[in-house]
């Protein structure tokens, strides 16, 4: 039984100059413990998927579809039922930490707010478990650095402390949009590294959305690749980064540079990604795909299991009954 | 792995405009219905103002023997009513508008002229100089304006030339201020971080990349200011320090109808609503044109 | 072997400080100074991109403008082609400008958002070669247009219509149509999406090839500046770590730095992603206001060694091309 049941979320925006379809028909599901990732670049939606599901969205969102957890539609579901939800058993940590924690209030104050809000802890038991909770996520003399404002700690201690935060009530999900974009490389490994750990500790599911496959590889079982507002490839991390089956994957990691090899030119992608508040009819991919027929400008090719490994979802026309594609050589 | 060409779009002879910044910031103007009105009102108010004395029956100095301080109605012409020697409110209203609305604009635009100069040099140079040139303002600000135009009027005599000097040379503080913070936070923009780099001379940045992106918050405060300087005149008036008879304006008529409010309330209302009418739709269309001007929306 | 050939570029020991505001009230006090930039050096020659890598904080930025002249240097010496460039005047630098350009990390924000793309491209011909008649300048502002994969139909647009990608080509027709010999590139693509990315850094590089540039390609991506630098630079709290030749730094890297920065980059790859965290102490980056006394790196390093806090390591010169600033090789 999948903790979270996504099935064909679709979100949109009524803005002054048009409707503007962010998220077209997305379907997954996650399991206890499992870590979920979704790559995509700026405009695929990535975010505002998991942001309609949070029930975040922009007062002009509107969604469709449904998402089911614990046998409640999340999308359907009455304000203050989801505020019972969200901080409890669904959290969510952000890009930029600055701006994610309040400034005029200690850490403890916002800490201790969660837990009196969702366990009715007293304000002494609340500041137990979050000295605890510092201290899972390596930060020393947590019992001082309560009483600190968020100002006063680095841009990877505020991270670390999102992430407190966001664990104190024990969540069965936490999403974590960016959490590592804003840092610096060698306090990115650190982070990735923790996310890793608590994982295993608490046994939480994560769903983490980057536009960096480098850290969706670090950390994730299954990956979804979204552009354009729709998943292009659905697969687990191995199969996607070493059998990519989708031709915006391909190219995504053909351009990517990478430490490990010594490619002399990357390949690039020509083009730009397509503006959702026009998307185009039929594949978003298809403007820059080299393999684009008409069929694919004019219809959406929909989500299917590949002919090679049936694991494997990809929204594609082309058909290769073989990995890798006859005719195409292998990634090096 | 798939090959991808790097594609060069072919060039074509002929290059439509682009959607200038202005034209998108009309676009957006246009769509605020409350600026749109009251940018209307204001121009109908303008041309009443200018064309309407010469189209009435009565001029504003003509005394009417036969019909003082008479209530408005269709009677004798004087659809508004006349004061105690028998003017024709009307007229007067609307003279009395021309007076106010061309201290107005003409007390305004010395503020943005002095204003913007001041602002922009001061941003633009930064340090000690920037101190001392701030400081200066703050001094003025600190001065009883009051006190100042009364000692003006006194010395030199009331005269409608004088009053603008007096106006613009107090409203242009705010104006300093708000051009030289917007230059400030303009400096340091990679724009001109970019020019820089180019070499470009310092009088090209300012007149090309400084000036143009300062033009936006300058409209948006100068008519905030134009309803400002209009007040102040109907304030020094008010005082009877304004214009000379039989020259009036709305600061003048508002403190004759004040003292003849129980007996001819007609001559207190009439350019009063003229007034606040003016005063409100400067200040929306000064709202509009903020939203349009919106940097965060590009 | 780059001994015999003459730097286009050569940087000595540069140092750009800030003094800043006084935090206590006495008001005679020393005044806390920010080392941006304390002692770097390296030469540059024609046609070769050096990278210079460091995380946030490490100076990189500054020492781009400061080789610009957008900032003042507070110590050491810079020299383009035999000239000193402290004692150049503001007409030197007129000129200078000419032969020096950048391209900036935030493409839309680089650009005048009133000026449309032809005026935008024009600007240095305008500043530097205002004798050329408009009809010429126009040729030449579409065949930069051409050059660098824009459309000529687009000449009279605003930056806002644009994407990133497309913003940072305009970013670098501008930079380029005066030919220089140098290109500073601060981030640039940072702030551009992945599959425009690898547009961007062809074109700077068959750009390169064409007209002969020497690139500085500044940037926290390791693996892009893998791929686009022929030496690099590793900077570190405004100071040099390591200076390598490229296969030698990501083959070897001497510097403790440069091993933590290594292994931190998230390879995208689940097989070998799994790798143990850097080697690195679990201690805060130390503020730039008050960086560790001698070797700055000691207090995240995870081999400092007590002698690490009393001297400043020299920049040591390893075999042949490295140079390393560590007191334990």
């Amino acid at each position: 039984m999948p903790l979270l049941q996504v099935e064909e979320l679709g979100v949109r925006f009524a803005t002054p100059d048009g409707m503007v379809h962010a998220v077209n028909g997305v379907s997954f599901s996650l399991e206890a413990g499992q870590t979920l990732g979704i790559v995509g670049e700026s405009g695929s939606g990535k975010s505002q998927t998991m942001l309609a599901l949070m029930g975040l969205l922009a007062h002009n969102g509107q969604t469709s579809g449904q998402a089911w957890f614990q046998g409640q539609d999340l999308l359907r579901l009455h304000p203050r039922a989801l505020n019972r939800l969200r901080g409890n058993r669904l959290a969510m940590i952000f890009q930029d930490p600055m701006t994610a924690l309040n400034p005029y209030l200690t850490i403890e104050r916002q800490m201790s707010e969660v837990l009196q809000h969702h366990q009715h802890m007293t304000r002494r038991g609340a500041r137990l478990r979050a000295i605890e909770l510092l201290h899972a996520v390596r930060i020393a003399d947590g019992a001082a650095r309560l009483d600190m404002y968020p100002h006063q700690f680095s841009g990877g201690m505020r991270q670390r402390v999102m992430i407190a935060m966001a664990l104190l009530c024990r969540p069965q999900v936490l999403i974590a949009d960016e959490p590592s974009t804003a840092l610096d490389v060698t306090v990115q490994a650190q982070i990735l590294s923790l996310l890793r750990e608590l994982q295993r500790d608490f046994g939480t599911a994560i769903v983490l959305i980057s536009h960096d496959l480098g850290v969706v590889a670090g950390l994730c079982d299954q990956v979804i690749v979204m552009y354009g507002g729709r998943v292009m490839e659905q697969a687990t991390a191995e199969s996607l980064f070493y059998r990519p089956s989708h031709p915006y994957t391909m190219g995504l990691l053909a351009a990517l540079p990478r430490l490990d090899s010594d490619a002399a030119t990357l390949v690039s992608i020509p083009g730009e990604p397509p503006d959702p508040a026009h998307p185009p009819r039929g594949c978003p991919f298809a403007a820059r795909c080299n393999q684009a027929d008409e069929q694919c400008q004019t219809l959406a090719p929909p989500l299917a299991p590949a002919p090679h490994d049936p694991a494997v979802l990809r929204a594609c026309h082309r058909a290769w009954e073989t990995w890798p594609p006859a005719g195409e050589r292998q990634h090096a | 792995m798939c090959r991808f060409a790097d594609s060069h779009p072919t060039p074509s002879p002929d290059a439509p405009p682009g959607r200038s910044p202005w034209a998108n910031a009309r676009r957006r103007y246009r769509q605020n219905r409350a600026a749109q009105l009251s940018l209307l009102l204001l121009l109908l108010l303008g041309l009443a103002v200018i064309v309407g004395p010469w189209l009435l029956p009565h001029r504003y100095d003509d005394t009417d023997w036969s019909a003082l301080s008479q209530a408005p109605g269709w009677q004798g012409g004087h659809w508004f009513g006349t004061d105690d020697l028998g003017r024709d409110l009307l007229a007067r209203t609307l003279i009395g508008g021309r007076i106010s609305m061309l201290v107005g604009v003409l007390g305004t635009l010395i503020a943005v002229v002095i204003g913007v100069a001041w602002g922009a040099i001061s941003g633009f140079a930064g340090g000690k100089v920037d101190a001392l040139m701030m400081r200066l303002v703050d001094v003025m600000y600190a001065l009883p304006f009051m006190l100042f135009a009364i000692l003006l009027m006194t010395f030199f005599g009331r005269s409608l030339l004088l009053m603008f000097v007096a106006l613009g040379a107090i409203s242009w503080l705010d104006m300093a201020r708000i051009v030289r913070g917007q230059t400030l936070s303009l400096k340091s923009r990679e724009f001109v971080e970019a020019a820089r780099a180019l070499g470009v001379t310092r009088r090209a940045l300012i007149m090309r990349h400084i000036v143009p992106n300062l033009l936006g918050v300058v409209a948006v405060y100068a008519t905030v200011t134009i309803p400002n300087v209009i007040l102040t005149e109907s304030v020094l008036s008010f005082l009877g320090l304004g214009v000379q008879e039989p020259l009036t304006s709305w600061g003048v008529l508002v403190q004759e109808g004040q003292q003849n409010m129980s007996s001819a309330p007609w001559r207190l209302l009439i350019p009063a609503v003229f007034l606040s009418l003016t005063l409100y739709c400067a200040n929306f269309v000064g709202d509009g044109l903020r939203d349009a001007l919106d940097p965060k929306d590009r | 072997m780059h001994e015999a050939r003459t730097p286009l570029l050569s940087v000595r020991d540069l140092k750009v400080h800030f003094s800043l505001a006084r935090q206590q009230l006495w008001p005679w006090g020393p005044r806390p100074v920010l080392r941006a930039v304390d002692g770097v050096s390296f030469d540059l020659y024609p046609g070769e991109t050096l990278g210079i890598v460091g995380e946030s904080g490490c100076g990189k930025s500054t020492l781009a403008r400061a080789l610009l002249n957008l900032l003042p240097p507070s110590g050491g010496e810079r020299v383009w082609r035999g000239q000193d460039l402290a004692q150049a005047d503001a007409r030197d630098w007129r000129r200078l400008r000419c032969s020096m350009q950048m391209i900036f990390q935030d493409p839309l924000a680089s650009l005048n958002p009133r000026m449309t793309v032809a005026q935008i491209i024009a600007e240095p011909l305008h500043t530097h070669r205002p004798e050329l008649s408009s009809q010429e300048t126009q040729a030449r502002v579409r065949a930069m247009m051409q050059r660098v994969g824009l459309s000529a139909r687009q000449i009279n647009r605003y930056p806002f219509e644009f994407s990133g990608g497309q913003c940072q080509r305009i970013g670098i027709a501008r930079a380029l149509i005066l030919q220089p010999q140098l290109l500073i590139c601060d981030e640039p693509v940072s702030a551009l999406d992945v599959s425009i990315r690898a547009q961007i850094i062809n074109l700077l590089q068959s750009l390169q090839r064409e007209m002969g540039l020497a690139l500085i390609f500044i940037a926290h991506d390791l693996a892009l500046v893998k791929h686009i630098a022929d030496r690099i630079l590793v900077m570190y709290l405004g100071r040099e770590m390591e200076m390598a030749p490229k296969h030698a730094l990501y083959a070897a890297p001497a510097h403790p730095y440069t091993q933590a920065l290594l292994a931190a980059v998230p390879l995208p790859d689940p097989r070998q992603a799994l790798r143990p965290p850097p080697p690195l102490t679990n201690a805060e980056l130390p503020s730039p206001l008050q960086p560790p006394s001698g070797c700055v790196f000691r207090t995240r390093c995870p081999r400092a060694e007590s002698r690490c806090a009393e001297q400043l390591p020299p920049s040591r010169a390893l075999d042949g091309e490295r140079r390393c600033s560590c007191l334990l090789l």
